[in-house]
């Protein structure tokens, strides 16, 4: 397996690696401040797309012929990879999923169904809809039930409520590590351990933190650790759920079929062992092998000073945007990622949205999937602007400047 | 006018816009100019839910001819409401119902209609059309 050696950071170099970042639009230079909803990716991972369907394409773990066996060799590769990067122990404790959302739904089927009536399950008001929905339908197939460990107005968890929510009957709390739409950072390492002291199991939704920090589910000593590829640079459709070995093992399979078998007969059925257990059926084998070229990148990338330069954006465009009368921030915590939420007083988001995607700037506007917590808020939306690391402090300029012009013409 | 005529209308005008950033000023201007909903009337039997902005339709059958109200929380979208309006207004409802709305992707605002965009738009026009039969059987 290639390695690329990891430089001083640099924008300017990374930004070459990312086609997608030299277009126009609308005859104005693209801006790209929609990281949040999903990154663009690198050349290595582009030309890995093209490569595996240009000459490598076969199915996996099933072929005797030479394709088959190279596919399955860097499919297995991109696992350890990944294994690797995560910290985890075993490449077993690495499943592939579609993404984020399949992998909560995996845990929520699978886990889930080992828990009985009464047994709670702990989230915070800040999820995304895809670690609340899941939790809904195995409360409502199985009676548990559901807390929610309430925010302040800045944002982040209010510590003394999910204390006093955590109990012996809390038997997974499922939290995300950075907020999609207030880009606050949960204190996970004080969660994990606070949930394990009461025998709970503890989901992270890495969504948003993969792509930002190095992470390692070790140190972390979470149970299972979730993400989506497209987020961090990889292709769509794939994603990874880490668990700890002796959980998963434990774990019913989630769906039936083909790969996640040991042997089949009409009447009985042996699962496969891990990961094949919980990876039924001809997988996103391209995505996998991509992925693996997604984290070969991020090995190039100094992520220390990724994220210093991100959060330097973050307070750059906030510092900016703060002047501006009747805008309100929205997600003030005390330790927060590159994400930028605001409101404006009697002007709709996606107004802004619209005139700003006319100027060459994309962002998201809306709920951000987290309606729960714009109803904390008592707003429809937020326009988010949402930085990755090869995003540019002159890109902010130009993206304060369009926000100024979109509202001297709506105000 | 009719149906084509008025669109055609409304293409003319938009032809002397250089870029979009004037167009859009000009469908701001349109959306703040239309005639409000009162906040009593956006009932939820008016209300069109889009994913992020909401629309409220208000229509009214007289002698033989389809009148329409219509509003929304984002200006942009209040501005395309006004252009629809202004196609759509004062037409017999078998006009209504098999209108082509020709001019929305002549002026380039098709995105505004398309299934993505979750301004409740499209929706709204649906719902237009929907009226427009009711009246059309009616008759
Ligand atoms: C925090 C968080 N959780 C879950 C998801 C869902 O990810 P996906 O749609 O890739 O499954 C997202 C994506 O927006 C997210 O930001």
């Amino acid at each position: 397996m290639s390695n690329l050696e990891q430089k001083p950071f640099n924008v300017r170099e990374i930004r070459e690696e990312f086609p997608a970042l030299r277009q126009q639009v609308y005859g104005k230079n693209l801006i790209y401040f929609d990281n949040g909803a999903t990154s663009q990716k690198p050349k290595l991972v582009l030309d890995a797309i093209n490569l595996f369907y240009s000459k490598e394409n076969a199915n996996i773990h099933r072929g005797v012929h030479y394709l088959s066996q190279r596919a399955t060799t860097d499919y297995e590769a991109a696992r350890q990879r990944i294994q690797r990067y995560l910290g985890a122990r075993k490449p077993e404790e690495i499943i592939f999923t579609k993404g984020t959302t399949d992998s909560i739904n995996l845990v929520a089927f699978s886990y889930g169904s080992t828990l009985s009536a009464g047994d709670e399950i702990l989230i915070s008001a800040m999820e995304h809809h895809s670690n609340i929905v899941p939790w809904q339908m195995l409360c409502e197939r199985q009676g548990c039930i559901l807390k929610v460990a309430p925010i302040n107005q800045r944002g982040e968890l209010i510590m003394d409520e999910f204390d006093k929510l955590l109990s012996k009957k809390t038997k997974l709390v499922a939290i995300t590590h950075i907020s999609n739409t207030l880009g606050t950072v949960n204190p996970i390492k004080e969660i994990i351990q606070k949930a394990h002291a009461v025998g709970s199991k503890v989901l992270i939704d890495g969504a948003q933190s993969i792509q930002h920090m190095r992470i390692n589910v070790k140190e972390l000593d979470c149970d299972f650790y979730v993400f989506s590829s497209h987020k961090v640079f990889g292709p769509t459709g794939i994603g990874v759920l880490y668990g700890k070995e002796e959980l998963l093992d434990r774990m019913p399979p989630y769906q039936g079929g083909g790969d996640m078998i040991a042997r089949v007969t009409f009447e009985r059925t042996t699962y496969n062992e891990l990961p094949f257990k919980f990876e039924a059926g001809t997988p996103h084998i391209a995505g996998g092998i991509c992925l693996g070229k997604a984290f070969e990148f991020l090995e190039s990338i100094d992520m220390e000073a990724a994220e210093r330069h991100e959060r330097e954006l973050a307070k750059y465009a906030e510092d900016m945007l703060d002047t501006f009368e009747g805008l309100q921030i929205i997600g003030e915590a005390k330790n927060k990622t590159s994400v930028v939420s605001f409101s404006l007083k009697g002007i709709h988001p996606f107004d802004i949205g619209t005139l700003l995607d006319k100027q060459g700037i994309a962002v998201r506007t809306g709920h951000h999937c987290t309606q729960p917590l714009m109803d904390f808020y008592g707003i429809p939306g937020t326009v988010r602007a949402s930085f990755a690391f090869y995003n540019t402090k002159q890109e902010i300029d130009t993206f304060v400047e369009a926000v100024e012009r979109s509202l001297s013409m709506l105000k | 006018m009719n149906l084509t005529e008025k669109q055609e209308e409304i293409i003319q005008e938009f032809e002397v816009f250089d870029d979009w950033m004037e167009k859009y000023e000009y469908i701001i201007d349109l959306g703040k100019d239309l005639p409000k909903i009162d906040d009593a009337n956006k009932t939820e039997d008016r209300l069109i839910e889009g994913c992020q902005s909401r629309v409220w339709l208000d229509s009214h059958f007289n002698n033989g001819k389809m009148h329409f109200t219509a509003d929304s929380d984002a200006i942009i979208t209040k501005g395309i409401i006004g252009l629809l309006i202004r196609v759509l207004d004062g037409e017999e409802p078998k006009n209504i119902a098999t209108a082509d709305l020709f001019f929305i992707s002549k002026i380039g605002l098709q995105e505004h209609l398309s299934p993505t965009r979750a301004n409740g738009l499209l929706g709204m026009v649906k719902r237009l059309k929907l009226e427009a039969i009711k009246h059309i059987s009616a008759a």
